[in-house]
């Protein structure tokens, strides 16, 4: 622990690491994953190309999960009045019961099946019989039971093989409830590379099943969506805290303590905000082309993010008294983020970190490292595509591939009723004009130093090259990636789940943030590595008694 | 509350099962495959199931979990994952060099009908898997059974690594079932103070209980090697320990290699353990020292001591039959009433052995196999218990009702020592005491009013 930062620094030289990383692969191994390591560097006017959302080479120790997890785990995960069945063996439901952190309040009405796991328990005989009628039984007993306003079916691996025709079931059991919708999403864990092929089967099933479903008007000034919040650690809590101070109503969070009538009648807003642009970006899209809402790019990790974004929104309302009231609030809640910014920035100053998470994290959590004084030197996303890491302008040139071929698109045409313009073509232009983009997201590696280091679908033994070499202050994954990076001496956090506490969004969140990394890159734990007679492991002489 | 949808009143569930007591197979198979040295898992299947299984046992043991999967795409699961299997093969020795990969199944591969044997033989043909190096098989898929039979399946195909040679070599091969690192640990403690010769298999000691160093290695020094287990063909007998966990393999040594086993009840309380350490005796021919003595009279002595606090108190319990059985025998011992019983794992031999066990006991007893948490918490509400024992998700239930919770079994994801504190044998049974007295003395010295607030209890 004596080696310090700038020494580190100078220790390696990114196309070497590189090298490093690819050396012992096989080589047809070796030349898939040079096309995801990508070195940083500014070409002319263009951000460089990465490979990203292919497949993960068999044997491979991946932090990607599938396709289900990316459904149930985590878009329809947090949703709290709605029962989510599992229809499959024990396992996917198991594993995917109250693992990610997301915190709920059960609000006024009470209705809470968070702390809930729903399973069919598929046996062999489902397996061989099909398990239509066990489903069929199952969400009855549900019904029965709960009286939900919404059952969700999720389909988990055997499901698709053994062809049960889930939609069916929940179509025939909606009719026959009559006072309980109920809809099933065909998430098999196989499908697509990641489990970003789910957040899509998730997005399309929630707008085709539940947005627009409740057209009562909803109270409240400046009526926005919250697109891609899972309120882990309580990061949507505290976003809403910001919101209701500024005077800007949430209709709805996608998805972070969320309720069905939040998404049924999320078609009422007048503008939509996208946090994760991966897991989120094409409801966003369906809203717009059906109820004609545009969609913004915000990031609420970081202060100065916050700050922005809270003024993107008010900018695109134009209205006098909402802008004030945002740098009131700017003004307010800043004060307390610079005393603590302060007090931990000459501890956290030059160190590095790596973040290797997610399809929004990566990039959104450089700004409060940044904001500490901290670098960036490596990052990537376990699941994103090419735009997230490059900015959407990429999208028309994208090469759909096999496993993207088998994912559903829906086709969405204006509602003839409900679909109403809140901007004219002369506004949005104007406000375009003015600095406010739509439907933009630039992507994480502009916003990235030359020289370092962008990996997508970055695996263990990756990881542990990178951490031997780089010798990063801090390295941020999920669980899995933990404790074998903690074991070589470097502190790790969550960014997932956040391990433990949060919130990490919004004022409070940074603050929160500034206090936990200055614990873990200062924790006196890492100089405990070796004991004396490591240290000095050589016998001079024998200790004589007095 | 956080289970406020939870009625007291019971109604028949035929299909859907609500806070599950159990997992899938493929789990247990993981678990059981880092008890070998230098082994790395892998889960033929979807990465989703790799995922979940690291995932869990990370939280559980808050230590890295090392396992590869076959990262099935829907081509895969149309066409049969045997590419992937090879591929897979050829890149686990090539980048991360173990001695031995251990593949299990999934629902997936099974339901596809993908022939492990024969991909291995296949393997093994083009020269994927290099000299010296093992890869077995086990299957378990989802959707049979339960975590428990998923790691009695790979302790079944560790077992059919033997190879005799028909001169026995004097150890006792010993399974210790789904127990913790430190569990191992302290069976291996007492059989060398007993001085029996052994081999053990599956040994999760020193893989998932590891020291912080500044330097990781993939595959620590524990775990089983495959040496041992190819020599366990010649040992002299096999203790298996729990019927569910461990006496598949025990009796498949005994009827393909006449290698004759025991099956005994886990060494969880006095009881099993006297008949675990009496059946050491017995099998290996020597006089139990008098350490081993001293350390069962601890435990009586506690008990006797204690024994006012015990008395009559009304227990729930959920986990693993082999746990459960064991844990019920020790409440019975203690005077203690278990009244809820529940496990997620199928088979009515469990309730039987519950019966039978609690046969004597003053209060009606519900026991359940192939039952759920929402199951026991519905029990609770109509017959209340002072106490409950069980993993991490009891945590609802204890809060909801007021009732005091020693976390044992598996998953515990948010507290610490299982991997490092034993509760088998006999000082393992002076833990779990410790821990029921923690728990109950807390809450009767919160709950006391002034004028009878104790100091000494």
């Amino acid at each position: 622990m004596t080696t310090t930062t700038s020494e580190k620094q100078a220790a390696w030289e990114p196309a070497e690491v590189k090298a490093e990383l690819l050396a012992r692969y096989p080589a047809k191994v070796a030349r898939k994953r040079s096309r995801q390591i990508l070195i940083n560097e500014a070409l002319e006017n263009t951000t460089p190309e990465i490979t990203a959302n292919v497949r993960t080479t068999p044997g491979i120790i991946t932090m990607r999960g599938c396709t289900y997890a990316g459904c149930k785990g985590v878009v329809l995960g947090p949703s709290r009045d709605i029962v989510n069945i599992t229809h499959g063996p024990i396992g996917c439901g198991f594993y995917s019961w109250l693992t990610r952190r997301n915190q709920t309040d059960a609000g006024p009405d009470g209705e809470n099946y968070m702390p809930y796991c729903f399973s069919t328990d598929m046996q062999e005989s489902d397996i061989i019989f099909g398990g239509e009628k066990k489903l069929t039984a199952a969400i009855q007993e549900a019904y029965d039971l709960f009286h939900p306003r919404a059952i969700a079916v999720f389909a988990t691996c055997p499901v698709g093989l053994i062809g049960d025709d889930i939609h069916t079931v929940a179509k025939k059991m909606k009719e026959k409830f009559g006072d309980c919708n109920v809809f099933a999403f065909s998430c098999e864990g196989y499908k697509g590379v990641s489990q970003s092929a789910d957040h899509h089967i998730a997005n399309n099933q929630l707008f085709r099943h539940i947005v627009g479903e409740n057209d009562s008007p909803r109270e409240g000034g400046f009526k926005i969506n919250l697109l891609g919040e899972y309120n882990i650690g309580g990061d949507g809590f505290e976003i809403d805290r910001i919101f209701r101070k500024c005077g800007i109503t949430c209709l709805a969070t996608y998805s972070g303590n969320s309720t069905y009538d939040q998404f049924a009648s999320s078609h009422l807003a007048d503008l939509n905000a996208v946090m994760c642009h991966r897991s989120i970006n094409y409801v966003a899209d369906m809203l717009e082309t059906r109820f004609g809402i545009p969609w913004i790019k915000v990031n609420f990790i970081g202060v100065h993010a916050t700050a922005k974004s809270l003024r993107k929104i008010a900018r695109y309302f134009g209205d006098r008294e909402l802008s004030d009231r945002v740098e009131e609030v700017i003004a307010e809640e800043m004060p307390e983020v610079e005393k603590v910014m302060a007090e931990v920035r000459p501890r956290t100053e030059g160190k590095t970190a790596m973040l290797f998470v997610g399809g929004s994290r990566a990039h959104h959590y450089q700004e409060l490292f940044a904001e500490m004084g901290m670098k960036t030197i490596a990052a990537g996303y376990e699941f994103a595509h090419r735009d997230d890491y490059e900015g959407r302008q990429v999208l028309p040139g994208l090469e759909v591939d096999a496993d993207s071929r088998n994912i559903e698109e829906i086709r969405v045409e204006p509602d003839p009723d409900r679909f109403r313009p809140r901007k004219s073509e002369k506004e949005l232009r104007q406000l375009t004009e003015s600095g406010l983009a739509f439907k933009e997201y630039e992507g994480m590696i502009p916003d990235m130093e030359k020289n370092t280091l962008v990996i997508d679908d970055l695996n263990q033994y990756e990881a542990e090259k990178l951490v031997e070499m780089m010798r990063p202050d801090i390295f941020c994954a999920g669980i899995k990636e933990k404790y074998s990076i903690q074991k070589l001496g470097v502190p790790m956090k969550q960014l997932h789940s956040y391990d433990s506490g949060g919130p990490y969004a919004g004022f409070r969140g940074a603050v929160n943030f500034y206090r936990e990394i200055d614990r873990l890159v200062n924790s006196r734990v890492w100089s405990y590595m070796k004991a004396p007679w490591q240290v000095n492991p050589q016998l001079s002489a024998t200790y004589q008694w007095e | 509350m956080l289970l406020r949808h939870t009625p007291k009143e019971i109604t028949d569930r035929a299909a859907l099962t609500i806070n599950p007591a159990k997992t899938c197979q493929p789990i247990g198979a993981m678990y059981a495959a880092l008890g070998i040295h230098g082994c790395l898992p892998h889960s033929h299947g979807s990465q989703g199931c790799c995922a979940y299984h690291r995932s869990t046992l990370t939280r559980h043991y808050k230590e890295p979990i090392s396992a590869a999967t076959s990262s099935f795409t829907e081509g895969a699961s149309v066409f049969g994952g045997q590419a992937n299997l090879l591929q897979a093969i050829d890149n686990i020795f090539s980048v991360y060099d173990p001695e031995v990969i251990a593949v299990h199944t999934t629902c997936l591969s099974e339901t596809i009908g993908d022939d492990l044997k024969q991909i291995r033989i296949k393997a093994e043909k083009e020269g994927k898997i290099p000299a010296g190096k093992t890869v077995l098989g086990a299957n378990t898929p989802s959707y049979v059974g339960s975590h428990v039979t998923g790691f009695s399946s790979m302790v079944k195909s560790m077992a059919g690594l033997v190879e005799p040679t028909g001169r026995k070599n004097g150890r006792v091969n010993i399974i210790p079932g789904w127990v913790e690192p430190c569990d191992m640990e302290e069976l291996k403690r007492l059989m060398d103070l007993i001085g029996v010769k052994f081999i053990m298999f599956p040994d999760t000691s020193g893989v998932l209980n590891g020291p912080l160093s500044g330097e990781y290695a993939m595959f620590p020094e524990g775990g089983v090697t495959v040496r041992e287990l190819r020599a366990a063909g010649d040992s002299i007998g096999t203790l298996a320990l729990g019927e569910w966990c461990s006496a598949d393999a025990a009796r498949w040594l005994d009827a393909r290699h006449k290698v004759p086993c025991s099956v005994l009840d886990m060494p969880f309380g006095l009881a099993a353990t006297d008949r675990f350490i009496d059946t050491l005796r017995t099998i290996a021919g020597v006089n139990i020292p008098e350490q081993v003595a001293h350390e069962r009279g601890q435990l009586v002595d506690m008990i006797s001591d204690m024994h006012q606090y015990f008395y009559r108190r009304k227990v729930a319990l959920a986990g693993d039959p082999d746990q459960l059985i064991s844990m019920t025998e020790f409440l019975v011992s203690l005077d203690m009433c278990p009244v809820h019983i529940v496990t997620g794992t199928p088979g009515k031999r469990f309730e039987e052995r519950i019966r039978e066990i609690t046969g004597e006991a003053p209060c009606p007893v519900n026991v359940r196999a192939g039952g759920d948490l929402f199951l026991l918490h519905q029990w609770i509400k109509n017959e209340p218990v002072d106490l409950l024992i069980g993993n991490t998700y009891c945590k609802y239930i204890a809060r909801d009702e007021d009732i005091p919770l020693v976390r044992w079994g598996f998953p515990i994801l948010d507290r610490q020592g299982h991997q490092y504190f034993p509760t088998v044998g006999y000082r393992g049974g002076l833990r779990i005491l410790e821990k029921i007295l923690g728990v109950l003395l807390y809450r009767q010295d919160r709950d006391a009013p002034e004028k009878s607030f104790e100091l000494v209890m």
